[in-house]
């Protein structure tokens, strides 16, 4: 096996006496998709967060491709190839497919200090990247609010590996998308990792997760409950890992209750 | 590139992709946020047509007049729907422009400093001005109508306590006489284009003075600027990466962030955009008035942000367009202007000028929504 394109070395962040994150330890390959799962408050945004170089660790190193790395800065984390999607995307709906797929990293052309942002040369780019993956972008220049949601997310993450992305972070990106829109992201999701990159797939819902996931890693509570691979591990057992599966067998224990007694 | 990426980038270009037929040129244009004020203008200029055609609105003379109020609208205009789309007010805009105007005159006149340099300080002061405001907006994150508002107060309240300190006075005239052989003041203060005028004079074709020259002597310094204006800012807007930074700022902050957009920056420079503008709105009000007034600009805040808004700036930021800003202020000018021609009382021109702003952002508002969910 090839060694592992990221790894997450006993990483710990305290905020004050809060511990959100204690002793986690991830390692993931090139075309790998991993999934963190947790409820809410495990301590996922604080991970995701950690790995987008915005938290430094207080504890523990960060290895890629061998090297040990620390993040000063979002930026440190992109130019070492890893790739962020926020859950609200950073796309702006009023504008242009083009122009939100450039924001902030516009290709340009012309002599110097006058150069112009080449907006030929984005349309094109933009169009190509999408058609790809098969979204019907019927003019690059129409504005992202008239795309689906699950369009939105393709787009940001067609962005993100566009721009160099080798690790790619995907913060919930299936949550608020109806099961044909979610569908379409995680089909993307495979395809993405089929070509090379690593996936971090952050999500609560594990029936999104499990169909995608090569291994899994459960947060509770701000430490690791353990990287399980996909043979290892059922469905049910993930979903009785999260701090979720408790209260949902009471719930349906009451509910069962409930129902006797009505009837 | 791929063959198939190439083929596909090629069907774009040439626009021979079948999904791309069905958006027809004419939709392509509703989608545009300058289409009301574009709209709107046209439809002033037929009224006026019809109701003034015969009044000497439409003279060279009566044309240079309402265009002169429509630039000087403008200039700020355009400013202030820059920082609009960058999501952004800046309500001390009419402000800058009474003491920007004192910043020219108590130097030039009081401490004996060449016109020049006088006018030099003045756009120092803009810059100061805009970046206090900038900054403070985007270190506190408070609304900037709040820091803004402030400003316009202080800003108002300096300019009269430091002319009546300095002057006595809350007028300073006597400007005129230094506007000549100066290296810069010409800029502010020279009409162009004024051997047409004499040829058209000649041919007997617009109005003479009883002396033989011709009423309307060039074009007015103002409408040169405002032309300026509307081309850079339409350049920045729509060419440069400078001008999707301002669209990203102000469509989704966070967002653009994210992506590595210094937001902060973007929106400090704007800042100082208008409060530049302001200035050169006073530069040339000053130079031909000769003299400054402390209440210079009141008000002009509010009207720069109507024109925006009757322009297609929306009030939230990140849509938007300098054209239209222009056009809305060219329908507030030859409105103003126009309605002096007409029989109507020009008592109703706030009244017109209110409805079309409403009218303008209930239209908007709907054009926002095409956009947004035309799917």
């Amino acid at each position: 096996m090839s060694e592992n394109l990221i790894e997450f070395n006993n990483i710990s962040k305290f905020f004050g006496k809060v511990i959100a994150l204690k002793d986690v330890t991830m390692k993931l390959k090139k075309g790998e998709i991993m999934c963190l799962l947790g409820d809410n408050g495990a301590g996922k945004s604080t991970l995701i967060k950690t790995l987008a170089g915005v938290h430094k660790p207080d504890e523990g190193e960060i290895v890629i491709e061998g090297k040990k790395t620390v993040f000063d800065s979002p930026k440190d984390a992109l130019d070492m190839g890893i790739g962020t999607v926020y859950q609200d995307l950073a796309l702006v709906p009023l504008m242009s497919v083009t122009r939100n797929f450039f924001m902030g990293r516009e290709p340009l052309k012309g002599p110097p200090f006058l150069k112009t942002f080449d907006i030929e040369k984005a349309n094109q780019i933009a169009a190509e990247r999408m058609g790809q993956i098969g979204i019907d972008v019927r003019d690059p220049s129409q504005a992202v609010g008239t795309m689906s949601g699950g369009e939105r997310q393709c787009l940001a993450i067609s962005r993100a590996i566009y721009f160099g992305a080798k690790v790619l972070v995907l913060d919930e990106p299936t949550s608020a998308l109806g099961v044909h829109q979610a569908s379409m992201v995680l089909k993307y999701v495979v395809k993405a990792a089929s070509q090379g990159l690593a996936v971090i797939l952050i999500t609560h819902n594990v029936h999104h997760a499990y169909p995608v996931g090569n291994s899994f890693t459960v947060l509770n509570r701000g430490k690791s409950l353990g990287t399980f691979n996909k043979k290892d591990i059922s469905r049910e057992e993930l979903l009785g890992m999260m701090a979720g599966g408790e209260e949902l067998d009471k719930l349906e224990v009451e509910l069962e209750e409930m129902n006797r007694i009505n009837n | 590139m791929s063959d198939k990426a190439k083929s596909i980038a090629s069907k774009k270009t040439s626009g021979q992709d079948e999904r791309l037929k069905e958006v027809s040129k004419l939709r392509l244009l509703l989608n545009r946020p300058e289409l009301g004020a574009v709209g709107g203008a046209i439809l002033v200029f037929i009224f006026f047509g019809i109701v003034a055609g015969d009044t000497g609105m439409f003279s060279a003379y009566g044309t240079l007049n309402f265009l002169d109020v429509s630039a000087n609208l403008g200039i700020i205009a355009i400013a202030a729907a820059m920082l609009m789309i960058g999501g952004e007010f800046d309500l001390s805009i009419g402000s800058m422009i009474g003491f920007a105007g004192i910043c020219i005159a108590i130097p030039a006149i009081y401490w004996g400093w060449p016109l020049w340099v006088s006018i030099i300080f003045a756009f120092a002061m803009a810059v100061l001005v805009g970046y206090f405001n900038g900054i403070l907006v985007v270190r506190t994150g408070l609304p900037s109508f709040i820091v803004t508002l402030a400003m316009l107060f202080i800003l108002r309240g300096a300019t009269l306590a430091i002319t009546r300190l300095i002057t006595g006075r809350t007028q300073v005239p006597g400007l005129r006489v230094l506007i000549e052989n100066d290296p810069i003041a010409w800029m502010f203060a020279t009409d162009t284009f004024k051997w047409l005028f004499t040829w058209l004079g000649s041919m007997n074709l617009i109005a003479l003075r009883t002396d033989g020259t011709p009423l309307a002597t060039g074009i007015p310094p103002s409408v040169i600027w405002f032309i300026a204006a509307t081309l850079f800012a339409t350049w920045i807007l729509m060419k440069t990466r400078y001008g999707n930074w301002i669209f990203a700022s102000g469509g989704d902050k966070n967002g653009a962030t994210n992506v590595g957009v210094p937001v902060g920056r973007v929106k400090i420079s704007l800042f100082i955009g208008t409060a530049v503008a302001a200035t050169i709105f006073a530069t040339i009000q000053v130079l031909d008035a000769g003299s400054a007034d402390t209440m210079r600009g009141n008000l002009k805040e509010l009207e720069a942000i109507a024109a925006a808004v009757v322009g297609g700036c929306l009030l939230t930021g990140g849509y938007g367009s300098a054209i239209g800003a222009a056009f809305g202020a060219l329908i507030f000018g030859t409105v103003s202007m126009g309605i002096f021609y007409t029989d109507v009382d020009t008592d109703w021109f706030k009244v017109f000028l209110g409805a079309m702003m409403l009218i303008a952002v209930v239209f908007n508002n709907y054009i926002r929504k095409r956009v947004t969910e035309s799917k």
